[in-house]
């Protein structure tokens, strides 16, 4: 199935979503990856607010390569999302909706993700011209020293992605190989 | 015998080039592979994902950008001719200073932290990683092999019995791609490297990813022994970005090296589905 959807979400929005579905989501996305994370943590251990409101929102995990003149983002393709786990639940806690990115996650993140309702959604991995396609605008928002992992607010535009996790714990990692191998030993 | 002068700014300007050259556009080698499995691949969700990574390759070149924003440590290999002197500066500075100007003039992402545990960026994707071996004649040939972390980071190395051999090397490489999973960004490219000391080992399988998809290994018992590795990959399913499907390996290259009695190390750099390199001969 393919799902078109619209920030912010909301758990009924997400709760149709199954592992392997497609979606074109559009409104805002947030991107944080490895160190911007570790600056959210230091802001809730200090107890004061994050550069965004986490309820309902997307966190896209990548690093741009910087724009040429006259373009809104430069290549923008995923990062390996297992990297940001240990952060993970807390932010889920906190209301944190959708996470995009590619690659495995752990127990943790995958329990947390069904608990609050929460799905982890595929861009394509190495696909960092594709990606950027969709997306109409890019403004930095918090830690510009950060650079390539600056937290960003983008505006996105029916950008394309895969239901990796969904609400209800259904993994695309296990059961699209899974589905394939199963199709070979039918034939 | 005489020397042959090699300017310093000479391989500057070659190694700036050959930066943006090498995140722009995929070798023809890889290309031609993922075409390959495009025409190949079954399953229909593993196709059109192949067919999204073309679109991807064809947009970097449209638009001028990098094919993936993990524009990588700037992996320079020089092969460098003893009868070759390099002048004007060292070759260390001048590598150094071509990915500077290649990562800024190119806007290719700095993706370098100066030291590993403080962890402050560069800025300019400095310093480069680089891999010199002296070899016969004037020459001086230059690969930059840019490498992003989603694929290094799954890379592993062991230092294997003896009494383990060929079995041992297989199940070594064959749980490495299991582990790695959809992290390195299937269709994957693997180098191993085989024998040598700990550290030649490493390098072996990081030079064997160097190596065209269409130029297997010259020893026919290595050649067969990547081909079945490879077959061994694309049976587990993991497919074009871990969603299932025939095209988990695009190609195995293996590089083998004398090593101790004692020893049988094994060594499995993994490449991902843009694993990069672009070469100029000075």
């Amino acid at each position: 199935m393919q799902y078109e959807l619209h920030t912010p979400l909301t758990r009924e929005a997400l709760s149709v979503l199954k592992a392997g579905d497609t979606v074109l989501i559009s409104g805002t996305v947030y991107t944080a990856r490895d160190a911007a994370h570790g600056r959210m943590m230091e802001l809730l251990d200090a107890g004061e607010p994050l550069p965004f409101d986490i309820r309902g929102a997307a966190i896209y995990y990548v690093g741009p390569t910087p724009e040429r003149p006259g373009q809104v983002i430069g290549a923008a393709g995923p990062t390996t999302a297992g990297r940001m786990d240990k952060f993970t639940p807390r932010l889920l806690d906190l209301g944190l909706a959708c996470m995009i990115g590619k690659g495995k996650r752990d127990a943790a993140v995958k329990a947390s993700a069904v608990k609050n309702g929460a799905v982890y959604l595929a861009a394509l991995g190495g696909a960092g011209a594709l990606m950027a396609a969709s997306i109409r605008s890019c403004e930095i928002i918090a830690w510009p020293d950060l650079g390539c992992e600056a937290v960003r607010r983008l505006t996105v535009e029916k950008m394309p992605l895969t239901v990796l996790l969904d609400a209800h714990g259904s993994n695309l990692y296990e059961s699209g190989p899974a589905a394939y191998l199963q199709s070979l030993s039918a034939d | 015998m005489s020397i042959r002068e090699i300017q310093a700014a000479a391989i500057t300007d070659a190694v700036e080039q050959l930066c943006i050259q090498a995140n722009r556009f995929l070798p023809q080698d890889i290309r031609a592979a993922e075409e390959n499995a495009i025409a190949a691949e079954p399953w229909p969700l593993a196709r059109t994902t192949l067919e999204l990574l073309r679109s991807n390759l064809d947009a970097a070149a449209d638009k001028e950008l990098p094919i993936c924003q993990d524009t990588g440590m700037a992996c320079v290999f020089v092969e460098l001719g003893q009868d070759a002197h390099i002048t004007g500066g060292t070759l260390r500075d001048a590598v150094d200073e071509g990915v500077r100007r290649g990562y800024t003039k190119g806007y290719l992402r700095k993706s370098i932290t100066g030291d590993p545990l403080k962890r402050q960026n560069t800025e300019d994707n400095t310093p480069a990683f680089l891999t010199v071996d002296l070899v016969p004649g004037d020459g001086c040939r230059i690969t930059v092999a840019p490498k992003g972390a989603g694929s290094e980071n799954m890379s592993r190395l062991a230092m294997l019995k003896p009494a383990d051999g060929v079995q041992g090397v297989k199940d070594f490489v064959l749980e490495t791609v299991r582990l790695a999973g959809s992290n390195p960004c299937p269709p994957i490219i693997l180098g191993v490297g085989v024998g040598g000391s700990f550290d030649k080992c490493a390098l072996l399988a990081k030079h064997a990813l160097l190596r065209p998809l269409d130029k297997p290994n010259s020893d026919p018992y290595y050649a067969a022994l990547e081909k079945e590795l490879c077959d061994a990959i694309n049976a587990m399913g993991i497919g074009p970005q871990g969603f299932g499907g025939a095209t988990t390996c695009l190609g195995v290259a293996i590089e083998q090296a004398p090593t101790h009695v004692a020893c049988l190390p094994v060594a499995v750099n993994i490449g991902c589905h843009v694993t990069r390199r672009a070469t100029a001969e000075l």
